[in-house]
């Protein structure tokens, strides 16, 4: 054999407010523990090398790339995946300025793009247009061109900034 | 009264599309979150070698490791009928023929030679790596010129060389022409290898019931009727018992249009196991073997008159087209359009044009956005420029004076380009005002003097759109051209709709939601649409080629149209008015000329299910239509538009900055403004990647360099410039919709500007980029090359 040794860990945390426990091997991506174990499959996979970030969830309220944590570290964590933050409403504002921009096509890049908006719009902090382009830019979309996103990603920002 | 016809207006409203609620929320379901009970993982193991014969494969290990069920290697499937991707009505078109997996040579690199199926794809992947292949190197090659060497070494010894296709276009003598214009501009180009790369690799679950024989794809697909047939025929399950269905798909481009050899192998695998198989591509293998584009070397010419008259075009292709035929969509097509939309866009008529598609030891080229049209702009624009350059004319005064009249249409290119509603001059004039091109060259002017290195491209360019019957006829590959659309009301007043169209983020399916909906006289939210399953809908094409409202909608709008008719004669009878005093709108049948509600469609739908006791005895209850369109002796739609883009580039670091793009379009009519500008600038920057940053680098044995995304660049939001969009609207005669097509035009056009942009910043310089993608390195080489000739 020249596998390694299949080192079974337990995980307990709390994902989208749930608390799970699971039985997962060392080896496992936190992504793929999301969306196999958990069949959480609003995170995606697009390149598994921490590149193009459509496997962004939030740990302890940051963003991170699952598909380069492993789901071991996630023991004992706060874990949120777009369903939870979409279910819970904190994405809506984002999501609605998405939709009605066509911000999105074939869907894959989104949840990511969600959260990390949700992250730069969070702070309610101005920015500039090529800085909010700078901000989302570790997010890949192969099909929107960004254009759109950033035009909503902006309107959302502006909405915040002006409510005290 | 009622609203009026223009409030009713469904089509060109910018609506947003319903499946975005879905998808925005984590609640898509692509092929890789679908779970089926028993399923089992596949992954392949590929050949590390871009040309190697097998000498021993040993699996014995493999097939020991935990959770493996099953290792299979490429001799095992050779039973069935191989793939041989040729153009039947292309004389001379050759391909070997293509198993599933490598038999008894590895002929690109990523070539699948064995599978493992395992219980998880994890230990799937663990088991591939204990198959032992022995290998014995053998030469590559690594390149088109190389593949046409006299002295070259087939890679396919039984089809005698490497030149996969060779065809050649003469008009008007051309060489007389030539040395007789004014000026003779010339430039060789050299496109690398890149690819589609939609973020959601390739995948599929391949369900296979021993029960009744049947099988059933989950598939990450364009078409999933051309796949329904392709697994007929290539492994004779009847066509009856296969069901392809395409769930939301992570981006298309062509990429998910072509066949792949693999993908047989899944489904063959799934029918001798008796279980559900998933392959699902990771990153590097959708790198090393989805479809690639391009690789073109071209050498061109144009000949201009003194007053700065195109006279004639030169062109010389070189395409090196991958190991093997792509079947059904052909490796031809790139070079094909190359030569034949070449100067479509201006007004001469002698040509000269070959194209040459030859065989390397590469991965295989197939489908992507734009295929060669947008190869044939930047040839056209970037000679355009020299020419305009050489004659001290401004470039868009070249552009003024050459453009195809609006009065010499319809009209047939030298080359065999089809022109009919295009709009050159409508389009140009457009795109001048939009980016203020005459404050644009001041400013330009007045930086060149502080030593700034700005350029301003321009790009006119045509898009075939929607090819059809003569195209794909004659190949005899079996593609249907035609599309498909049945409607049905249901008793709530409300139409579901099943086309045989597939929307891989375009927005095709929320088009054909706004035509069914205007047709039949209801609002956009009493249509739902659902496409996507070979099973269900009516037999159709699916999408490429940027055909879904052309064709699908045409079929969409008579199905609406048909179904209105029989609601209105089921309203008359129940009524008691004539069928031609009545009218649908917003979902109320009205009395045509009063504008009165008679009866809602809601209540009619009620009756016509529920209660036709109450109906006449002999009223005919039809509520369930079926539409299909082709245009039988149509080519294609020929859609056309120009772009510009504005750039600097920095001489010392070699450095693109990107700082405005503009797009005028002109798609016909209108479905739905918002997808259609997204879908423009998603080309927009897919086109921009292609020219700045997407290659497949290879050592000198051939062997890729690159097969990440660290290392395979495209384009993120912070290098890319706000892309402004416009249009104009000229519907297609042809159709009663007037739609052409929207897909690729982004792509083809920014290519162009791009690339003339960039020559055009570079100009004080007296240096010439003429080599895709237009790295630091390259625009630096150009640079040095050019003070060195000084
Ligand atoms: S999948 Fe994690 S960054 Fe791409
Ligand atoms: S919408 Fe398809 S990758 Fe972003």
């Amino acid at each position: 054999m020249t596998n390694e040794p299949k080192h079974s860990l337990t995980v307990e945390c709390t994902v989208n407010g749930e608390r799970v426990r699971r039985e997962v091997p060392a080896r496992r991506h936190l992504a793929d523990f999301l969306r196999e174990d958990l069949e959480l499959t609003g995170t995606h996979l697009g390149c598994e090398h921490g590149v193009c970030g459509a496997c962004s969830v939030l740990v302890d309220g940051a963003v991170v790339r699952s598909c380069l944590m492993l789901a071991v570290q996630a023991h004992g964590r706060r874990i949120e995946t777009i369903e939870g933050l979409s279910d819970s409403g904190a994405l809506k504002d984002l999501q609605t300025a998405f939709i009605e921009r066509n911000a999105a096509q074939c869907g894959f890049c989104t949840a990511g793009m969600l959260l990390t908006a949700h992250q730069l719009t969070a702070s309610g902090e101005a920015m500039t247009r090529p800085e909010i382009r700078e901000y989302m830019s570790g997010n890949l979309c192969r099909c929107t061109g960004y254009h759109a996103i950033i035009d909503a990603v902006e309107a959302v920002l502006r909405s915040k900034s002006r409510t005290p | 009264m009622s609203a009026t016809v223009k409030d009713d207006a469904v089509i060109g409203k910018g609506f947003p599309r319903k499946e975005l609620q879905r998808l925005l929320r984590g609640r898509g379901r692509y092929v890789a979150d679908i779970k089926l009970p028993r399923m089992l993982h596949l992954a392949f193991v590929r050949s590390p070698h871009p040309h190697a014969r097998i000498v021993d494969i040993q699996t014995a290990e493999a097939l020991a490791s935990p959770g493996v069920v099953g290792v299979y290697i490429g001799k095992e499937f050779t039973d069935s009928e191989p793939l041989v991707g040729i153009a039947l009505h292309r004389r001379g078109h050759k391909s070997a023929p293509q198993y599933p997996m490598a038999v008894d040579r590895a002929v690109w690199q990523g070539q699948p030679v064995a599978a493992v199926v395992a219980e998880t794809r994890a230990e799937a992947e663990d088991a591939a790596e204990l198959v032992q292949v022995e290998w014995e190197e053998l030469p590559a090659i690594t390149s088109g010129e190389e593949a046409v060497a006299p002295d070259a070494k087939a890679i396919h010894p039984e089809i005698g060389d490497n030149l996969a296709f060779e065809h050649t276009i003469s008009v008007n003598d051309p060489e007389k022409t030539l040395a007789q214009s004014h000026i003779v501009v010339e430039q060789s180009f050299r496109f690398e290898r890149q690819t589609g790369l939609p973020l959601e690799t390739r995948g599929m679950i391949a369900d296979w019931n021993p029960g009744d024989e049947s099988l059933t794809v989950h598939y990450a697909h364009q078409s999933p009727f051309q796949m329904q047939e392709i697994f007929s025929r290539h492994l004779g399950i009847p066509p009856l018992k296969i069901r392809v269905i395409a769930p939301d798909v992570g981006g298309g481009f062509g990429i998910k249009l072509n066949i792949y050899g693999e993908d047989l192998a899944v489904v063959m695998i799934a029918r001798r196991l008796g279980r559900p198989v998933k392959f699902i591509s990771d990153r590097l293998e959708s790198l090393v073997s989805d479809a690639h584009a391009r690789d073109h070397d071209i050498v061109a010419k144009m000949g201009v008159s003194a007053e700065g008259r195109i006279t004639s075009m030169w062109l010389d292709d070189l395409g090196a087209v991958g190991a093997y035929g792509m079947p059904f969509r052909f490796n031809v097509a790139e070079g094909m359009m190359c030569i034949t939309m070449a100067g479509a866009c201006y007004d001469f008529s002698s040509y000269w044009g070959r194209t040459r598609s030859v065989y390397v030891n590469k991965n295989l080229v197939g489908m992507y956005r734009g295929v060669g049209i947008p190869l044939a702009c930047i040839v056209t624009e970037v000679l355009a420029d020299k020419a305009a350059r050489q004659l001290g004319m401004d470039p868009a005064d070249f552009r003024r004076l050459n453009h195809r009249r609006k009065e010499d249409l319809p009209c047939v290119t030298p080359n065999g380009s089809q022109l009919d509603t295009v709009s050159f001059e409508e389009c140009f004039e457009k795109v001048l005002k939009l980016m203020d091109y005459d404050a644009l060259r001041k400013e330009q002017a007045d930086l060149r003097k502080r030593g700034i290195l700005r350029g301003i491209g321009l790009a006119s360019f045509v898009e075939a759109t929607s090819y059809g019957p003569p195209y794909y006829g004659p190949s005899q590959a079996s593609i249907s051209t035609q599309d498909g659309c049945t409607l049905r009301l249901e008793p709530a007043g409300v139409v579901r709709c099943i086309t045989s169209l597939t929307d891989q983020g375009q927005g095709t399916l929320t088009g054909i939601a706004q035509i069914v909906a205007e047709a039949v006289g209801l609002s956009f939210d009493q249509v739902e649409v659902m496409g996507n399953d070979s099973a269900i809908s009516p037999y159709g094409g699916g999408a490429w080629a940027s055909r879904g409202m052309a064709v699908g909608g045409e079929a969409a709008l008579n199905a609406g149209r048909a179904l209105k008719q029989n609601i209105i004669a089921l309203a008359a009878a129940i009524t008691q008015n004539l069928p031609e005093a009545l009218d649908i709108k917003a979902g109320e049948i009205v009395n045509k000329e009063s504008g009165a509600a008679v009866l809602s469609v809601a209540e009619l739908g009620r009756i016509a299910y529920f209660r036709q006791d109450t109906l006449p005895k002999d009223a005919d209850v039809q509520l369930s239509v079926t539409r299909s369109f082709a245009d039988n002796h149509k080519h294609y739609y020929m859609a056309n538009g120009i772009q510009a883009s504005y750039v600097e580039v920095d001489e010392a670091t070699g450095f693109i900055k990107l700082l405005g793009h503009w797009a005028v379009d002109d798609c016909g009519r209108i479905i739905n403004p918002l997808q259609v500008d997204e879908q423009v600038r998603g080309g927009v920057v897919q086109g921009i990647g292609a020219v700045l940053y997407e290659e497949f680098m290879y050592g000198p044995g051939g062997g890729l360099q690159n097969g990440s995304l660290v290392d395979y660049l495209i384009p993120a939001a912070s290098e890319m410039p706000d892309i402004h969009v416009a249009h104009v609207e000229t519907p297609e005669r042809t159709t009663q919709l007037g739609a052409k097509g929207i897909g690729e035009a982004g792509l083809i056009g920014a290519m162009g500007a791009l690339w003339v942009s960039v020559n055009d910043a570079l100009q004080p310089l007296g240096a010439t980029v003429a080599h895709q993608p237009f790295t630091p390195e390259r625009v630096l080489l150009a640079i040095k090359a050019a003070k060195a000739g000084r």
